[in-house]
């Protein structure tokens, strides 16, 4: 039935964009800053699985494990140096100084791994299952299912741990926190690392599911940007909401007006939202 | 008129010579910087008079691309099919700008950005019109030699480059460049005295944009042939944003100096160095925003700064 | 005396905040309106209300004849509303000659840059800033800066002014001085209506008081009535005021 198959993939897809915008979406809510290299970390991370795929024969979930260190340590240390210097400059220099970044890194891939569309296809296959009376790829349904856990572990850091309340009081009111002993710069790294991440840990995932290549980038960070507006900043509700929404829409727009249009809708629901409710579906005002 | 003004038009009318002292090579590289001085300058107006930083360069660009690609294959001059573009890209900016102008600091940045992709897709997908993905072939407008046309096109994106900076000059000494720097400063003071702070912006969103287009309907006629993921490049947005934090003034003059040494830059040194070009391209942006604060020297932007840290 | 500003039951709400609750007065011409009350009573929301930065919920706004309850803030500027904040906001890139300009430049029809610079320079000598007119706005004191939101204000050509809290932060000379120009410009003609604190000084200054809480007009008269009125000694003055000003009658 075509209402169930839309449904289910709009929560499959939903998840999955839920998981690629979240990082973005955390480290623009806390920092305030548009983090352009967003795009290639998740494709550095799709190529980090097949790599290790090809080269080990080592399944995508237990990379993650290994990605989520590698890739924290590589967003702190990003923030710290460099980022971190312009981090109270006007948002034409933050901007264009991680497009920069981006092109930095997008450029070494392509030389590195060449532009050819890489896919990671698991031996032996998984095949499918029906939910619902939807055939729903296993792949996919555990990409979906890591998804999740990733954003509730998310979740978790966020409301339980000393450093996600640390991240979150910086969020919502940088310099009360600082009056409470925050130590912000910190913070600010912390989230970034946390950022840079789950955007590898998405990566990963992503490897299962869509074909890798540097050129993807610019598709992954549009879909994120998306994301954050039509759900709100700095918050994993918000990444949820905002990325079942795309989903719900795009599966809509594809099934009515046909999937040529599915970017041009994203963009177009992009501007329609920054105009009439910027800080999206469950973000609040003032994050300019 | 201040000294800066002077010294740019000074500038401009001195590369009017360049055909003079080389042949066909040279022509084109003066020819790519009087285009990218054209997105340099333009983008001077709402970016660096009234403080919105557009990245919707592309977008204007790309659009005026396509317009004067369109025209031209209905077997219009290229004078009027870049003045359409022109006209064009004016009233669509200025249209836009009404509406996304409403929006300040990083959403309007995101929705310039976005501005380039919307447009992208819409040409990719009106196949009929544009030839979509697959491109759109672009009748010759001279059909003389290679050095001629060269020259002509030279020319043409020369004269663009003049009508851009009278145009900057004009506006920088005009009410509309005064309102202008008072919405940069302060846009809610601005409203308050009596400024039609949306009718400003307006104008000046169409301004930065209707050069842009004709310079990419003229880019269209000097390439041939266009596709959109070509026109349509975000690069077209940062690099002109890259050449004015490069001139280092934030000045119309800055902007122009800025372009000239990007592109001496880029053809010098990366032309050896093709398959990480863009990867070079990344680490002077870097290089350029952490390490040569000075660089970024004028008031405005350092106004910019500080009124940023207190956010 | 005619009427230059009438509020008929003027009302807005932000998301959940009432206030102004049917807000009704007018001003006459010429008048010098106190607008007090405690903090929260909404005093600038009724100025923003007004000069149509918050545009009223409901009611109507009739200024000099004409309904500017639906107006934009830039249209009221030209139409001589004019009004100075609380906290001030010069364009701090500027010099202060170029901050009064500009508001002579956009507010008034047919002005050239120049002539505005002209006109600006009388403006700030009758503020008493003519030294300062070629520094830079954010170099500015406190107090000078104020000075300079008046020298804004007046550039304007209004026919009401919105005075708020022009004396917040400044010394008692300061505001001796404050109070001196505010005599001035009542005495050329400009209808005033200020948002003042300073019991002193509104006493001094105002023909006539109108009290604000918690969004509602609770008093509208002279100031004598309006200082012995028990609604505003309440919400307000307090009993030692209300003690100390009776005795000296």
């Amino acid at each position: 039935m075509l209402a169930a198959q839309i449904v289910i993939n709009a929560l499959v897809l939903g998840s999955l964009y839920a998981c690629i915008a979240i990082g973005f979406s955390l480290v623009w809510g806390v920092l305030n800053v548009i983090n352009l290299i967003h795009g290639s970390m998740i494709v550095l991370g799709a190529y980090l699985a097949w790599g290790l795929y090809q080269a080990l024969a080592v399944s995508p979930w237990y990379v993650l494990p290994v990605a989520v260190p590698l890739f924290f340590v590589f967003g702190y240390l990003l923030q710290r140096l460099l980022l971190n210097r312009v981090i109270s400059a006007p948002v034409l220099v933050t901007l264009t100084l991680t497009f920069g970044l981006d092109l930095i890194l997008n450029n070494a891939m392509i030389y590195f791994f060449k532009a050819d569309y890489r896919k990671l296809t698991l031996k032996p296959p998984l095949g499918s299952v029906s939910l619902f009376g939807v055939v729903v790829p296993v792949d996919r349904l555990i990409a979906t299912v890591l998804a999740l856990a990733l954003t509730g572990l998310l979740y978790i850091l966020l409301r339980r741990s000393r450093v996600g309340r640390a991240i979150v009081a910086v969020r919502l009111d940088r310099d009360a926190a600082v009056l409470m002993g925050v130590d912000v710069k910190s913070i600010y790294a912390i989230a970034f690392g946390i950022g840079a991440a789950l955007a590898g840990s998405a990566g990963v995932l992503m490897a299962l599911i869509f074909p890798i290549s540097a050129l993807t980038s610019t598709a992954y960070l549009d879909k994120a940007f998306v994301v954050c507006v039509l759900g709100g900043l700095g918050s994993v509700s918000g990444a949820l909401a905002g990325g079942l929404l795309l989903a719900l829409a795009e599966g809509i727009g594809s099934a009515t007006i046909g999937p040529a249009y599915a970017t041009t809708l994203s963009f177009a629901m992009l501007i329609v939202f920054l105009l009439v409710r910027p800080q999206g579906l469950l973000g609040r005002k003032g994050f300019e | 008129m201040t000294r800066a003004n002077l010294a740019l038009l000074i500038l401009v009318a001195c590369l009017a010579a360049l055909p003079l002292f080389g042949g066909a090579y040279a022509l084109r590289l003066g020819t790519m910087a009087c285009m990218y001085a054209v997105l340099a300058l333009s983008w001077n107006v709402v970016g660096g008079f009234a403080g919105y930083p557009s990245f919707a360069t592309a977008a204007f660009f790309g659009f005026g691309a396509y317009v004067t690609g369109v025209l031209l294959n209905a077997g219009v001059s290229l004078t009027v099919a870049t003045l359409a573009a022109l006209a064009g890209g004016f009233l669509l900016a200025g249209l836009l700008g009404v509406v996304l102008l409403r929006l300040r600091g990083h959403y309007f940045a995101i929705a310039s950005l976005s501005l380039v992709g919307v447009l992208r897709e819409l040409v990719n997908n009106a196949t009929d019109l544009t030839g979509g993905g697959m491109g759109l072939n672009i009748p010759l407008a001279s059909g003389s030699s290679i050095l001629a046309d060269a020259t002509f096109f030279f020319y043409a994106m020369w004269g663009l480059l003049l009508a851009t900076a009278l145009m900057l000059v004009t506006v920088s000494i005009s009410k509309l460049g005064f309102g202008l720097v008072c919405i940069r400063q302060n846009e809610t003071a601005a409203n308050m005295i009596g400024l039609n702070a949306t009718l400003y912006k307006s104008m000046a969103f169409g301004l930065s944009a209707c050069f842009v287009a004709a310079a990419g309907g003229v880019y269209a006629a000097w390439v041939h042939y266009i596709d959109p993921s070509d026109v349509f490049d975000i690069l077209y947005s940062v690099k002109p944003i890259v050449m004015t934090l490069m001139g280092g003034l934030g000045s119309p003059l800055g902007a122009l100096c800025g372009a000239l040494l990007y592109l001496a830059l880029e053809e010098v040194v990366w032309r050896n160095y093709i398959q990480i070009h863009s990867g070079v391209l990344g680490l002077l942006i870097v290089a350029l925003l952490l390490l040569l604060p000075h660089g970024i020297v004028s008031l405005r932007i350092t106004g910019l700064w500080r009124r940023a840290k207190h956010v | 005396m005619s009427e230059i500003l009438r509020l008929n039951a003027v009302s807005r709400r932000f998301s959940g905040l009432q206030a102004l609750r049917e807000v009704t007065f007018s001003v006459g011409k010429g008048e010098v309106l106190g607008l007090i009350g405690p903090n929260g009573a909404g005093k600038t929301t009724l100025v923003n209300t007004v000069c149509g930065v918050t545009p009223a919920n409901s009611g109507a706004i009739i200024f000099d004849g004409r309904d500017i309850t639906r107006i934009k803030t830039y249209q009221a500027a030209r139409l001589g509303l004019s009004r100075t904040f609380q906290i001030v906001q010069p364009f701090a890139e500027f010099t202060a000659l170029d901050n009064v300009a500009a508001a002579a430049l956009f507010s008034q029809a047919g002005e050239s840059i120049k002539s505005a610079r002209e006109e600006a320079r009388a403006h700030l000598a009758f503020v008493g800033l003519e030294s300062q007119a070629m520094q830079p706005a954010a170099t500015l004191t406190l107090a000078m800066r104020k000075r300079l939101e008046l020298a804004k204000a007046l550039a304007m050509k209004p026919k009401l002014l919105f005075l708020d809290e022009v004396n917040a932060g400044l010394n008692s000379a300061e505001v001796e001085r404050a109070t001196e120009l505010i005599h001035q410009l009542a005495s050329s003609g400009i209808t005033i209506v200020m948002i003042e604190h300073l019991m002193k000084v509104v006493l001094n200054v105002c023909t006539r008081i109108i009290v604000l809480h918690n969004g509602q007009l609770i008093a509208d008269g002279t100031p004598r009535d309006v200082i012995s009125n028990p609604a505003v000694v309440d919400a307000y003055l307090g009993q030692q005021y209300a003690q100390r000003n009776a005795a000296h009658g």
